[in-house]
């Protein structure tokens, strides 16, 4: 049996006493794309935030492939290819698409502290960020500043951001929050064609596109993951429908 | 005068009284807007020259002078909160720091303008000069009254905050300001309310604070940096971490200054970026 | 590099960094005073000073977005470095230059790690924290910086065993300005780097900067160094074109009047420093005669307008015009 590419064991996480994570067990296989649902304040993004290091797990261990990667920063973690975007565009405003591509791909490629030679003259590392942008059609409005650019465009530069970092595992937040039902299906296009190389979790809301896209789906609520299975087995669960409607007739 | 270590604890509280008095209006203010008011030692300074002019210049006494200094300040930045302040809520820290601190070398002249560049002279009644003997120790009478308001500030204040609805809407808005919002909480006004009362407890700090330390047209600036640090200190929106700062620092000071002269401020300083190093939030800051 | 190997987007980088006209030109007026104003160039080697620090504090604050309110230490640091150097007997300036440098980087090099550690209003603390530790510090060892009446005893030997520094200020100016040319390109090439960029995306958005790899802490600690170094070499200036330092160099007031004179020229814009140690310096010159409450009243309304009206400063409101212009055209 394979290394998974991603798993956690035991994770907990409170906040005085409110528990935003128990025993959180997961393990993702090599090249799947799995989906995280649950009903909001489920924990989903805060476990997005615990495995990438944003928040400190009170107990509990992250492994990515079979580094054991619980202590490490942040940033060494996307340095192992862990790489997440947020369910809430978190750009450089005054940046234009192509300097934050550009910023992320010299971030890898270990330029980032060179201060002698120009920017242009790292014509691999703009080339390729140029590439990035190319292929998620964001080249014709690479030069303006990040906060002109369209909300849609907008989510793909944060899946633009993420892929100059090379992920092997990529943690997507709700990467089609806010975008209209016409583009998101655009959106996950370009998603569903990356490479088998990147094992993909993303959380999402629109049931349409999880069964679409995932191999597998995840359920949590309240803290704690409920269930797991294939996209069949999941509608087919009552108590992920209880999870779900359960909320709406106390409401 | 100082004649052992019990009178420097004495009078070094006192001082943290009076720094209390100028700095609790900030901490909370900051706390529940996050708007960085370093004109806030500008109001102090107005509610002093006010008591200066009722006493000196219309003859009234010291103590009716007191709510006229609290009332002009807390006037005064009503009308600065509604006709500047308003706009910069939601600006960088940087732009509020400079648009108070333009405020603050405005009053500077100003104050240099009107009343000049000396010291201002106080006549305090007869009742509140000089010192009393309990249990074999001299107490300056000033520093007791000064004890004494500061206590019931404290106590209105806190009770204020806890007791009434008005308290819990403030405690709401500085706990998380959109939750308060939309639980229909007009933290508008609410911050309206507060910060005039913060300044006006400035203005009357300002007041009391001419016989401890003196008052100048420089006011505003000289004691910025000490209300500052009992701020950060103390924690953001926190009263009693006001008050635990505002007492550390004014027994520091005056311990400071007699038993390590050479030293001068030092030991403020340092303790103040260890204490800030080791709890960034301040000692009751929030989350 | 000869446009014809660069791709479209390299080429469209290129173009934001190339040497525009007007900078040659604002470089070449530079030179005016020697011409212009003879009379007054230890004033204008005053203001090129003053803009190589405020270019110092740039470098942290316009482009980092970390706010200091203590830069003044470093500042203050290197000139009583340079001022004890020659008093104690070697008053060669470039060396003294240099050691000065040194020295105002390597306490540069020490605080960074604290500073690198915090943010928003503790950052801010902090670092008037630690401007008026030093403050206090120089002001209690009397016996090494003179205290109150500031280092007496400075004498400066020939630049390049060539020029005397005297009272007309040729030397001074000119030594001032090639030192303050050298940093601005440096500052220039580190802008312009990939380094650059990442201090950029610091202060554009701080959180998003480790999702995307970056060791920010280590890129802070960097150019807050560098930014020392340059202060440290502005105040070695001071000491050695004027021959003597005072507490005021290390004060909270120096501190502040950087600041505000960065935000005046406008911040992150390279040359806001500049133009704002030109504008401010003169203003003052200027007003020293006239009473000096009347200094701060001007510039407070000065401070209350450009934040209200001009908030990236008078090379900000500039760049806006020129935008709508270019619009209406």
């Amino acid at each position: 049996m394979s290394v998974p590419a991603l798993a956690t064991r035991g994770l907990d996480k409170s906040f005085g006493s409110l528990v935003v994570a128990r025993g959180v067990e997961l393990t993702l296989p090599q090249g799947e794309r799995y989906a995280l649902i649950g009903p909001n304040g489920a924990g989903k993004t805060t476990l997005i935030n615990l495995i990438t290091g944003m928040l400190k797990p009170d107990q509990g261990q992250i492994f990515l492939g079979d580094t054991d990667i619980t202590a490490l920063r942040p940033e060494a973690r996307v340095k192992c290819g862990l790489v997440r975007t947020f369910q809430i565009n978190t750009l450089f405003p005054r940046l234009s698409a192509l300097e934050a591509v550009t910023l992320a791909v010299c971030e890898r490629r270990g330029y980032a502290g060179n201060w002698w030679r120009g920017l242009p003259a790292y014509g691999d590392a703009v080339e390729e960020a140029y590439a990035i942008l190319v292929s998620l059609r964001l080249a014709a409005s690479c030069y303006r500043p990040t906060r002109e650019l369209a909300y849609g465009q907008q989510r793909l530069l944060e899946i633009a951001l993420a892929l100059a970092t090379r992920p092997r595992v990529l943690l997507l937040d709700e990467p089609a929050a806010g975008v209209p039902q016409g583009e998101s299906a655009e959106l996950f296009s370009v998603i569903s064609g990356l490479s088998r190389d990147i094992t993909l979790l993303f959380i999402e809301h629109d049931m349409n596109v999880v069964f679409r896209f995932a191999h597998r789906i995840i359920v949590m609520a309240a803290g704690r993951i409920l269930v797991e299975g294939t996209p069949e087995e999941i509608a087919a669960d009552a108590r992920v429908r209880e999870v779900y409607l359960g909320g709406t007739r106390r409401g | 005068m100082i004649d052992s270590a019990f009178g420097v604890l004495f009078d070094g509280f006192a001082y943290g009284m009076l720094l209390f008095v100028l700095s609790v209006g900030l901490s909370v203010t900051l706390g529940m807007m996050n708007f960085i008011n370093l004109a806030h030692c500008s109001f102090a300074m107005l509610g002093g020259f006010v008591t200066v002019s009722l006493t000196n210049g219309l003859g009234w006494p010291f103590l009716a002078s007191l709510p006229g200094a609290f009332a002009s300040a807390a006037l005064v930045s009503v009308a600065f909160e509604r006709g500047l302040y308003r706009r910069l809520y939601g600006a960088s820290e940087l732009d509020q720091c400079l648009l108070t601190i333009g405020i603050v070398f405005v009053s500077v002249a100003v104050a240099a303008y009107v009343y000049g560049t000396i010291q201002q002279p106080l006549s305090l009644p007869a009742y509140l000069r000089g010192s009393v003997s309990i249990l074999g120790h001299s107490f300056g009478v000033y520093r007791l009254f000064l004890i004494g308001v500061s206590i019931v500030i404290t106590a209105a204040l806190v009770a204020a905050l806890e007791l009434t609805r008005f308290g819990a809407q403030v405690r709401a808005a500085v706990d998380n300001q959109r939750m308060a919002r939309g639980l229909g909480i007009d933290v508008d006004r609410v911050f309206a309310v507060t910060f005039a009362l913060g300044s006006g407890l400035a203005g009357l700090g300002g007041a009391l604070a001419i016989e401890i330390v003196g008052l100048d047209h420089a006011f505003a600036f000289t004691y910025l940096i000490s209300v500052l640090i009992v701020v950060a200190v103390g924690g953001l929106g926190s009263i009693g971490g006001s008050f635990l700062a505002a007492s550390v620092l004014g027994i520091s000071d005056m311990a400071g200054k007699y038993y390590f002269p050479e030293l001068g401020a030092f030991l403020i300083y340092f303790v103040m970026v260890a204490l800030l190093m080791w709890r960034p939030l301040g000692l009751f800051g929030k989350r | 590099m000869p446009s014809a190997t660069l791709s479209e987007p390299q080429r469209h980088l290129e173009a934001q960094i190339r040497w525009q006209p007007l900078e040659i030109a604002f470089w070449l007026a530079t030179l005016l005073p020697f011409v212009l104003t003879p009379n007054h160039l230890v004033l204008a080697s005053q203001i090129a000073i003053t803009a190589l620090f405020a270019l110092s504090l740039d470098l942290i604050l316009g482009y980092a977005g970390i706010i200091s309110l203590g830069h003044a230490a470093y500042f203050g640091f290197g000139s009583y470095t340079a001022g004890l150097i020659a008093k104690w007997g070697w008053g060669e300036p470039l060396t003294g230059l240099l050691i000065a440098a040194a020295a105002a980087g390597a306490l540069g090099y020490v605080t960074s790690f604290i500073i690198a550690r915090f943010r928003h209003l503790a950052l801010i603390m902090i670092t008037l924290g630690l401007g008026l530790l030093l403050a206090e510090a120089a002001n209690s060892a009397g016996w090494l910086t003179g205290g109150a009446d500031g280092l007496q005893g400075v004498r400066m030997w020939k630049l390049l065993g060539l020029f005397q520094f005297d009272l007309y200020g040729t030397t001074a100016y000119t030594y001032s300005l090639v030192v303050l040319f050298l940093g601005f390109l440096l500052a220039r090439r580190l802008i312009n780097s990939p380094f650059g960029l990442a201090l950029r995306g610091i202060r554009e958005n701080a959180v998003r900067m480790p999702a995307i790899g970056a060791a920010s802490a280590a890129h802070i600690r960097k150019v807050y160094t560098i930014a020392a170094v340059m202060a440290g070499i502005a105040g070695a200036l001071l000491a050695q074109t004027t021959e003597t330092v005072s507490l005021d160099t290390l004060s909270f007031q120096r501190s502040a009047d950087v600041l505000v004179i960065l935000i005046l020229g406008g911040a992150g814009r390279l040359y806001g420093g500049i133009v704002g140690a030109i504008i401010y310096m003169v203003a003052r010159d200027q007003f020293s005669h006239i009473n000096p409450q009347y200094w701060y009243f001007w510039i407070g309304t000065l401070l209350i307008a450009v934040v209200l009206f001009l908030p990236n400063g008078i090379l900000g409101g500039m760049a806006r015009l020129v935008r709508l212009e270019r619009r209406a055209a």
